[in-house]
């Protein structure tokens, strides 16, 4: 790890003015993926303002009937929360595949959103990679790319995002509340990560000198039909080869207000209002859930070694789905697949 | 410029930064670079050497200790950020020479091999419990799941916190 100044910001204000005066600085909360990165060299930041103790720990019900989550809320205590586990079952379901006990005691979630891929050419300094240094290349194309995606690449960059809560968020319409600079700013979930494109070194559209302050969810929990499903090479504490997050509004077994949300398998959270679109209205059934998963892989390109998640993902979808209409969501402790 | 000899390191040395911690009960004051972990700070300074580390990247668990009650991984985790906090260490465990009933459990049923994991396996099976979410041996191994036993005694470890779990 490189040697760094360190300083506390007593509120938003304050961090906000840390982090505009030097440039190489970096805020640090859990610092589960960022002091991770730094003993590996790939960040090494000159300062980390340490915003751990910032009054951004509550959990509140909104006016408009949803919820209102602090960004340093713990992972743990958010998974837990009554009101989460209540009315957003998918959102706690989502974080408690994701991690251990103990990063999860560790993780907030505003740090959650910015953790980076785990794409191995990433971590690993002795190798090109485009994220981490512009213009050097992407072995990953060629290499060892079993975790890497397979929608929204381009010919830079094939990383995933590697977050579970992430894709449970993206389903369910969440908000990120962020300040900086220039007053607050709102930005919806599914806009706050990028694809690679030509410029992969940004993960996301948060602006380095902005903070995030709060992740808000709408009324709408889908606590009925829904389910997270995470298919990986452990049971338990490994990244997503593919997840999905499922949430259906059912009637009568038509589907009314369909979610469908990927993890593993893209640069973000992967949605697609098409896909959704052809199962509203419809029976409720494994054929339309088939052409959903359809819709949602037609441009799906696999690398060699990650050319099976197509078919994983085209499976997973449609047990997802069937797992959210039958009201039987994925256990994240007994692992038998319903 | 004359320097007395019982000035704190800290300021004679700007990267350093006083931090007060209670460690299994004591008060440690530590004049630390930013850059040091609490699993350095444990075993280098303190020489707790009870704590361990394994992967030194917050895969293995080996590093796991109670920082406010709550299991988190050492490793990941820097002193300066903990600043008055209370932490536990495998060392803090027993009282008057009596193993916490974690311990015991864990010799009760041979619950390890080499016993490198231990400790860590030790002070989250404690967390756990605290958080009082497992209810079955499922439960068990899934949320133990960020304590790798390289000797594999995992059947062993779940009938002990299985044990002390009942008990508590």
């Amino acid at each position: 790890m490189n040697n760094f100044q360190y300083s506390r910001a007593t509120d938003v204000a304050d961090a906000l003015s840390q982090i505009a005066s030097d440039a190489s600085a970096k805020f640090i909360a859990g610092g589960t993926n960022l002091v991770d990165l730094m003993k590996y060299d790939v960040e090494h930041p000159s300062r980390l303002i340490d915003i751990s103790h910032l009054p951004l720990t509550k959990i509140e019900e909104t006016t408009a009937g949803g919820l209102r989550i602090g960004a340093l809320v713990p992972n743990s205590d958010l998974a837990w929360h009554p009101l989460v586990t209540e009315r957003y079952p998918l959102l706690s379901s989502a974080l408690l595949a994701g991690a251990s006990a103990q990063l999860r005691n560790m993780a907030s979630t505003g740090g959650n959103l910015l953790q980076r891929t785990r794409c191995l050419y990433f971590y690993d300094v002795a190798t090109p990679c485009n994220k981490r240094e512009p213009g050097s290349g992407c072995p990953a194309k060629e290499g060892i790319n079993r975790i890497n995606a397979i929608l929204g690449t381009s010919d830079a960059c094939i990383a995933t995002h590697p977050s579970d809560m992430c894709v449970a968020l993206a389903a369910l319409d969440a908000e990120v509340h962020v300040a900086g600079p220039n007053g607050e700013r709102t930005i919806a979930l599914v806009d706050f990560h990028r694809l690679p494109g030509d410029t992969p070194q940004r993960d996301t559209n948060l602006d380095p000198k902005e903070i995030i302050t709060a992740i808000e969810l709408p009324p709408q929990g889908f606590s009925k039909h829904y389910t997270y499903l995470k298919i990986r090479d452990r049971l338990s504490y490994a990244f997503a080869l593919v997840s999905v997050a499922a949430a259906l509004r059912m009637d009568n077994g038509t589907t009314r207000d369909a979610r469908l949300a990927l993890g593993g398998v893209a640069h973000k959270p992967w949605r697609n209002p098409e896909a959704e679109a052809a199962l509203n209205g419809q029976a409720a059934n494994t054929d339309t859930f088939a052409r959903a998963a359809d819709i949602v892989l037609h441009e799906a390109k696999g690398f060699g070694r990650n050319t099976f998640k197509i078919d994983l993902a085209r499976r997973t979808i449609i047990r997802a789905l069937t797992q959210a209409m039958n009201g039987t969501p994925q256990s994240q402790s007994s692992k038998k697949i319903a | 410029m004359a320097r007395s000899h019982t000035a704190p390191a800290a300021a004679l040395f700007p990267g350093l930064i006083s931090i007060e911690l209670t460690v299994n009960g004591a008060k440690v004051k530590l004049d630390i670079a930013p850059w040091t972990t609490l699993l350095d700070a444990l075993r280098d300074r303190m020489g707790l050497m009870g704590t361990k580390k394994g992967c030194d990247h917050g895969q293995c668990g080996a590093c796991t200790v109670l920082v406010d009650g709550r299991r988190v991984n050492s490793c990941l985790t820097l002193a300066v950020m903990k600043d008055g906090a209370e932490v536990i260490t495998v060392e803090g465990l027993a009282t008057d020479g009596v193993l916490h009933p974690v311990q015991q459990a864990f010799i009760d049923h041979d619950a390890f091999q080499c016993g490198y994991c231990t400790p860590g396996q030790i002070c989250s099976a404690i967390g756990l419990i605290a958080e009082g979410k497992a209810k079955t041996p499922d439960d068990i191994r899934e949320l133990m799941s960020g304590n790798i036993c390289r000797c594999a005694a995992y059947p062993n470890i779940v009938a002990a916190i299985q044990q002390a779990m009942d008990a508590s």
